[in-house]
């Protein structure tokens, strides 16, 4: 349920939840033992002292997103590849509803190298533009990419990066180690950074647009199917069907059992649905 | 007057000017987050005042040199200084880059008197500085009135109408050098007629609030804060009024410590490997520093005064005393050890031989935590601090800028329009503020409607440029909007054109399987130069993909893709 990855502040885990899961147990916590003065404030401190959860090791996500992640979150200190197969589309939607979950809760996110990046849809998805900070070009010299990731993954908790840039491969393994150090998570939008493996893997086996007819109607919801695959924790793959977004504009699970044709009432033909406007579009 | 201590400080006058290398004659203005933190002389004579936007500093001196806020490179440009005072007393505190201060007592004596070691120090200073900024030199009772004596110079007049009270020597040397010494005692009535307002001043030990308070109250000098019984200001500021108080009284913020700081606060790492540069010691330090924090909160404490050493493979050691006066920070340590390091890896001749293998932190002086703590983050060690992440974002954003330019760092902002394109724009980064909200990066920044905006959801990517595509009928005609917003036929294929490549040969060429529009625009219709007449189709493709077209002047082209 804890991680121990190379978090510096993962310090201290082996005994912390376990006073966290005694005092939530509700089992009487047993009494100092022969704790007297110095060493028994110190073990009260030590009791008492906020504790680091597994959840502090990862940043949140969207609730519909949640059960496709190892721990219902993205690991700080890791590189996510996001990607879709070859001739679908839906790699840059999901990597932004990646991000979206930890932008919401007050972290800030970074884009670089993703020049036709759409803004308004980051906005759709949950991004909060307000930490939001785009580097659209950095930079026509090899290096540079890996210079200007490496000082982003220093001050920002999600960066997004063309896995398609500029990197060379000792220079993604090199990031790679400098977001372990640092606790912030990587996306490469677009499939695994040259040279690496990365240790979570997501991408989109498939995507059909609905609300869109023969001239008339617009584009509303897609449904996408997301496959999640990876080592460690992330080796048992999922599969996941989403709403990308869905027709409220939110990123929401495909409800397994919904049925585009619901059960038609005995002798009503009144609650039969309006055609559905996607209903000639198929995946 | 026991309970003081008789301090000197120094004082390097725009200190941030002169470490980036810009001779004080030049107007020049350092930035932080678009507002001036330090001025050189110059600029202040066109009228640059401090916490002013970069706009207004630049509309009254339109000459004014820009420099960026670099306190690393403060720090660096300043360890030569404290590195020479070394020799004149082994205790240097360093409150902040052109900022240090020392006990007098031992050093005093040695030298022969205070004044004989205020000019010792000025020269030693002036030497390093070799005439590129102005040093001042102040002695007095407590560490506030010297710094005060220090900043003041001899001539300011709330100081000489009370001459009888205050017996300061102030000396120029070739303009560059002052030193002020305030007689032993002699604090308060020093104190007496200076503005409250220098209570506020960066480092010093109340905020503005308080200031402000005390003015609109009518207590407009030091002495007539000093005046006030304590117990009421006590009563009325709790903790930061009685810290100012204490100071205006000319006595040190708090009494001094009477037992040094226990042993077990003192935390050691190896860094293994040993460290070749400063980033990886700086990450071994916040490690230490967060380690430092939580065995402080456990006792209660907070570090006001720190000593961060560092020692080499090579057995060469440096050590540094800090102080600050809030409380250390993680972050703050973590900053000071980089500073310091940086500083020992540019100093020339005293550089390291070899790398980075032992880092130490010692705190110096403790004080009971409360009252002053600035941010002890309420969530415990591993809560997020907005502020604290603000100004870790803007950090490397200063980075990225430093490697790319300005204008390459850019942060959204929302914006009238009707294309997934015009309706968030991209600002330089340095135009704003990261530690602050932006509400012009919120999606109701933007009230107005705009009637026939392309409908939600957004493309998740936008073409820029937009790419050249060809839009064919089932029969293999070029798909054609009239006049009166109709498509000639239903369009059947698109051809996609890739970045540079025409829409001709070599395109891809798929089957559209659903489609609608075209949404027609007649934009500025009032402006022969700007009009543009266009229509919009958004189409699904047999692979399951959708896009964005526009049409103009019998052109197509996918202006966005929804990925």
């Amino acid at each position: 349920m804890f991680d121990h990855g190379g978090v510096a502040r993962a310090e201290g885990l082996a005994h912390d939840p376990v006073t966290g899961e005694r005092a939530a147990g509700g089992s009487p916590a047993p009494a100092p033992r022969g704790g007297t003065g110095a060493a028994g404030l110190a073990e009260l401190a030590g009791r008492v002292r906020p504790t680091d959860l597994a959840r502090d090791l990862r940043l949140p996500v969207l609730p519909a997103l949640e059960p496709l992640l190892p721990g219902a979150g993205l690991r700080r200190g890791t590189t996510v590849a996001v990607a879709a197969r070859p001739g679908v589309t839906g790699a840059t939607s999901l990597a932004l509803a990646l991000a979206a979950g930890a932008s919401r809760a007050g972290s800030w996110v970074a884009a670089v190298g993703l020049g036709s990046l759409g803004l308004v849809a980051a906005d759709e998805l949950g991004l909060s533009l307000e930490r939001l900070v785009v580097v659209a070009d950095p930079g026509r010299e090899r290096g540079g990419w890996a210079s200007v990731v490496a000082a982003l993954v220093d001050g920002f908790d999600v960066v997004l990066v063309a896995a398609g840039g500029r990197l060379r491969a000792p220079d993604a393994r090199r990031l790679v180690a400098r977001v372990r150090e640092r606790g912030s998570v990587l996306l490469a939008v677009g499939g695994d950074l040259p040279g690496e493996r990365s240790p979570l893997r997501l991408a989109v086996t498939s995507s059909s647009w609905q609300g869109l007819g023969d001239g008339w109607g617009h584009l509303r919801g897609r449904r996408v199917a997301v496959a999640v695959e990876g080592r460690g924790e992330a080796a048992r793959g999922r599969r996941a069907e989403l709403w990308l977004p869905g027709p409220d504009g939110t990123v929401a699970p495909v409800e397994p059992v919904a049925d585009p044709i619901p059960l038609r009432p005995p002798g009503g033909a009144a609650a039969r649905p309006a055609p559905a406007e996607g209903a000639g579009e198929a995946g | 007057m026991a309970e003081v201590t008789r301090t000197l400080v120094v004082w390097c006058a725009d200190w941030p000017v002169v470490a980036a290398g810009v001779p004080l004659e030049v107007p020049a203005a350092v930035f932080h987050a678009n507002r001036v933190v330090a001025t050189s002389p110059a600029a202040r004579a066109e009228g640059v005042e401090r916490h002013m936007r970069r706009r207004d500093a630049q509309a009254r001196c339109p000459e004014l040199v820009v420099l960026a806020h670099d306190p690393a490179g403060e720090a660096r440009a300043f360890e030569p200084v404290v590195a020479a005072l070394e020799a004149v007393t082994p205790r240097v505190e360093i409150t902040h880059p052109g900022a240090c201060a020392f006990p007098t007592r031992g050093p005093s004596r040695y030298h022969g008197g205070d004044e004989a070691l205020a000019e010792r120090t000025a020269a030693v200073v002036a030497e390093v500085l070799g005439g590129r900024g102005f040093v001042r030199v102040g002695v007095a009772d407590g560490r506030f009135a010297a710094t005060l004596a220090a900043r003041h110079r001899s001539g300011n007049p709330a100081v000489a109408r009370h001459p009888a009270a205050w017996r300061g020597r102030g000396r120029e040397a070739g303009g560059s050098v002052a030193t002020t010494v305030v007689p032993p005692g002699g604090s308060p009535a020093f104190l007496a007629p200076l503005p409250v307002r220098e209570l506020a001043e960066p480092g010093g030990p109340a905020g503005p609030e308080l200031v402000d308070v005390l003015e609109r109250l009518g207590v407009r000098t030091l002495g007539d804060l000093a005046a006030l019984p304590l117990a009421e200001v006590v009563g009325r500021f709790g903790a930061e009024g009685r810290a100012a108080h204490r100071l205006a009284s000319g006595l040190d913020e708090r009494l001094p410590a009477t037992a040094p700081p226990p042993d077990d606060l003192t935390l050691a790492a190896e860094i293994d490997p040993p460290a070749e540069r400063v980033e990886a010691a700086a990450f071994v330090a916040r490690g230490l520093a967060d380690e430092l924090q939580r065995r402080l909160a456990d006792r209660g404490s907070a570090c006001t005064r720190l000593v961060v050493g560092a020692e080499t493979e090579h057995g060469e050691t440096h050590e540094r005393v800090w102080r600050t006066e809030g409380t250390f920070t993680p972050l703050a340590i973590a900053e000071r050890v980089r500073w310091q390091l940086d500083g020992w890896l540019h100093a020339g001749a005293h550089r390291p031989t070899r790398a980075l293998a032992r880092l130490w932190l010692a705190p110096d002086e403790i004080v009971p935590a409360g009252g002053r703590q600035l941010a002890f983050s309420a969530g415990g060690p591993g809560a997020v601090d907005p502020v604290e992440v603000g100004e870790r974002v803007a950090r490397s954003l200063a980075r990225v800028q430093g490697l790319l330019g300005v204008e390459a760092v850019r942060v959204p902002e929302w914006r009238g329009g009707r294309g997934p394109a015009e309706r968030v724009g991209l600002v330089p980064v340095a135009t704003t503020d990261v530690t602050e909200p932006r509400p012009a990066a919120r999606r109701d920044h933007v009230r107005a409607p705009w009637p026939g905006v392309v409908p939600d959801p957004a493309p998740a990517t936008v073409h820029d440029p937009p790419l050249p595509a060809e839009v064919l009928d089932a029969a293999g005609r070029p798909v054609r909007v009239g006049g009166r917003g109709e498509v000639s036929a239903p369009p059947a294929t698109v051809a996609l054109g890739g970045p540079g490549a025409g829409p001709a040969a070599g395109a891809r060429r798929v089957e559209v399987v659903a489609w609608a529009g075209p949404w027609p625009y007649d934009e500025r219709w009032w402006d022969p130069g700007r009009h543009r007449r266009r229509a919009r189709l958004q189409v699904a493709t047999a692979e399951g993909a959708a896009h964005l077209l526009a049409v103009e002047g019998g052109r197509w082209w996918v202006e966005a893709t929804y990925d």
